[in-house]
């Protein structure tokens, strides 16, 4: 490690005391605001634990059931709070079991910092019990990643490690220390990061290109907007309302941009995507000037690159270059905070409106109501459909509850009915994809926003890939409700199957255990529901219930998830049926 | 243009750290891009490493490369160069039996037409040092090899650029 890489300023005059590497990391875990660790004990990260029992008063410790719970509470955690999200983790098996988490945070940006535990230093190398090398597994998967051997590199390194995490565009850091750097004593002092030399956090904004899409904005007729996760990200919710209110915008958001805006907003023409809506996926081939905000053109967003928004001029407000022209050819790109960039943009814009053009998306809206949403949220047909659930969740939480949906037909279903009034409200697994996801974030996101409402939903398939949590929601008592929407299938696979696999169901049918029977064993209030009658009062119960709550719901088998873009069309072949 | 493949020196200053060569392979690695050569070394800077990669793309790609490298939180900077707008070599070494160094005049006209100098001498086999562009280096490999070669190998390229590279002031920005 190159300690010279780390500019720090003091911003505490504390005295150095002698303690060991182990009490170090606490104490810097303190100063950096941390509350709430997700971790799982083992061999080699013991004398951490030691010191956490010591500072149990200070820094609240979550036992989770599994390292990946721990890595995806974080992750709600850090999702909902905009603070980094800390897990800790043992060496080998503990580690690894972090990866997918990590992955998750660093597709979907999510600031963490990951503590692993590490074999001593003379025994790296070895096959010691329990060594992996974690900072070569998780190379490709953080923003940044480090090995401490020496105590003494402590407080720099993790000093460092929550400036990258938080900082920028963010992602995740690990930190693996060896268990020798925890057991040795130093001097310890410590002093935040304010820059490292080799990385800029984001670019100064270029005021001649927020002129040029400031004069691209002003000419179009058809403008539209389609933000990401950047704006809540960037703490630019504001920002973003202002400028499609000014310049009478119609606004679309990509998954993980969803709740910046609040979902009633007359200008949020809603979500963009394989799954998204209707009239924001066709006039992307129609509008003339497209200003992507904080978000970096998936290929779920995009579908075929060819055939995509060719008609129209391309501005995009980034932070990250990478970004720039990676999947669509910009004609103006404005890099930089889009806190910043956005604010500086909004005294240059004329103030418009677009009321044709606006129509347009309205008109489409009703061909998407009459042909898919009326029948989603208000089914005539005997089974109970995912979306009147939604519908159902939205009327009793009036718009205010924080979603966390994990991987699947019901995200899709999730993202496109949810109501958000408030930012920070959609948290589920955009750019992975992870199956899992949901339960672990809920319990993070919950912890970090005790006063609201939390509603995980998962589908029958993810949610027993992570169930072993129930056992943490249990025993830190939190009070998550929980709505396992079962149709006995992994149905997202299955819908593919049926319409690229001439329905061939290879293994997506799901024989499930009695989920009320396991969440009654955690001493979880529970209950299923079958039939629509049921529907309102159980919803009822389940946000009136103090504590943690299941709600199973059983789903007609073999709904589909509509509007869709089969993989490799284009946005403009978005299908109904 | 932009459509054909060309050969494009990479330079990439970085800090000394451990596990950033891995970083870096890790983003060829990804997309299925061979690496021609790679070599590291220290640079003009005092404490800042300097890789030098290789690699045959088109020019669309190699931009959005350089993009995925100076994302890396240890990269300073990142250019990517024709063969056009740096000056480079490559070195290579030859381990030849000793008797054709006395026994062939050809070997000793070969040597001396190639500027290659002769590195070591022993009773059984010399060793034989060539800088210079592979062509070079490729025609001495097809002239020995008509009398056997022992042992060959040779260096990843290294180039520097006929443009300036600011890394000194861009030093300073960052601070």
């Amino acid at each position: 490690m190159n300690t010279e890489t780390v500019k720090t300023i003091k911003t505490a005059t504390e005295k150095t005391v002698r303690i060991s590497g182990s009490e170090a990391i606490i104490k810097c875990l303190l100063a950096e605001g941390v509350e709430i660790l997700y971790g799982y004990p083992g061999g080699a990260i013991m004398p951490v634990y030691d010191e956490l029992y010591k500072y149990k008063d200070k820094i609240h410790h979550v036992l989770t059931r599994h390292e990946q719970g721990a890595a995806h509470a974080a992750q709600g955690y850090a999702r909902i709070s905009g603070k980094v999200g800390v897990a800790v983790a043992t060496s080998g098996p503990g580690a690894t079991n972090l990866i997918t988490g990590i992955a998750d945070a660093q597709i979907d940006s999510t600031p963490l910092v990951c503590i692993t535990g590490q074999v001593s230093s003379h025994l790296l190398g070895s096959d010691a019990f329990q060594e992996t090398d974690i900072v070569g597994i998780s190379t490709p998967v953080t923003k940044w990643n480090v090995q401490i051997t020496k105590a003494s590199e402590i407080p720099e390194v993790i000093a460092k490690a929550f400036y990258i995490a938080k900082s920028g565009r963010p992602g995740p850091v690990l930190v693996d220390i060896t268990k020798d750097a925890q057991f040795e004593e130093f001097d310890f002092k410590y002093e935040k990061c304010t820059s490292v030399r080799s990385y800029k956090a984001a670019c100064k904004i270029d005021s001649k290109a927020v002129q040029k899409a400031a004069d691209l904005i002003n000419s179009a007729k058809k403008p539209m907007i389609v933000w990401g996760q950047g704006i809540i990200l960037g703490k630019a919710e504001q920002e973003l309302k202002t400028v499609i209110e000014k310049a009478g915008i119609p606004s679309a958001w990509t998954i993980l941009g969803a709740s910046a805006v609040p979902t009633d907003h007359p200008l949020n023409i809603g979500m963009v995507g394989m799954h998204g809506n209707y009239a924001p996926n066709m006039l992307t081939n129609e509008c003339d000037v497209l200003i992507a905000i904080g978000m970096r053109f998936d290929d779920r967003v995009t579908g075929s690159l060819s055939t995509y928004a060719k008609q129209a001029k391309v501005i995009h407000f980034e932070i990250d270059p990478a970004e720039i022209d990676k999947n669509v050819k910009t004609d103006v790109a404005v890099l930089g905070d889009s806190k910043l960039s956005l604010a500086e943009l909004i005294p240059l814009l004329n103030e418009n409106s677009h009321p044709e053009w606006h129509q347009k998306f309205k008109d489409l809206y009703a061909i998407e109501f009459e042909k898919v949403i009326k029948d989603d949220l208000h089914p005539t047909k005997e089974g109970l459909t995912m979306g009147e659930v939604l519908n159902q969740i939205n009327i009793q939480s009036k718009g205010d509850a924080a979603i966390v949906s994990d991987v699947g037909q019901h995200q899709m279903i999730a993202c496109r009915y949810a109501k958000f009034n408030k930012t920070k409200s959609n948290i589920t697994s955009g750019g992975l994809g992870t199956m899992g996801f949901a339960l672990p974030a809920a319990i993070g996101a919950k912890m970090a926003a005790p006063d609201r409402d939390v509603v995980a939903i998962i589908g029958d398939g993810g949610f027993q890939m992570n169930i072993q949590e129930l056992g943490t929601i249990f025993q830190q008592k939190v009070p998550v409700k929980i709505v396992v929407l079962n149709n006995e299938f992994l149905g997202m696979v299955r819908q593919w199957q049926q319409l690229f696999f001439d329905k061939r169901y290879a293994s997506t049918e799901m024989t499930n255990p009695d989920f009320v029977a396991i969440a009654k064993g955690y001493y979880l209030d529970a209950k299923k529901i079958t039939k629509r009658e049921e529907l309102a009062d159980a919803v009822a119960e389940m946000m009136a219930c103090e504590g943690a709550y299941l709600l199973e719901v059983c789903v007609e088998k073999e709904d589909n998830v509509f509007p869709m873009i089969p993989t490799g069309a284009s946005v403009s072949e978005i299908r109904l049926s | 243009m932009e459509d054909t493949i060309n050969t494009y020196t990479i330079s990439i200053y970085t800090e000394n750290n451990i596990g950033l060569l891995n970083r870096i392979s890790a983003i060829f690695q990804r997309r299925h891009i061979n690496v021609e050569s790679i070599n590291t070394s220290i640079s003009e800077i005092e404490g800042v490493s300097r890789f030098t990669i290789v690699v045959n793309l088109r020019e669309e790609r190699m931009k959005k490369i350089i993009g995925q490298i100076e994302k890396q939180v240890e990269v300073i900077k990142a250019y990517y160069h024709t063969d056009e707008e740096t000056i480079y070599q490559e070195s290579c070494m030859f381990k030849l039996k000793s008797d054709l160094l006395f026994e062939e005049r050809e070997i000793q006209n070969i040597i001396r037409d190639s500027n290659a100098r002769i590195i070591h001498v022993n009773k059984e086999f010399f060793v034989l040092e060539k800088s210079g562009k592979r062509n070079e280096i490729e025609q001495l490999y097809r002239d020995f090899s008509v009398y056997g070669i022992m042992q060959f190998v040779r260096s990843g390229r290294i180039a520097v650029t006929k443009q300036e590279m600011k890394i000194s002031q861009m030093l300073v920005a960052f601070n």
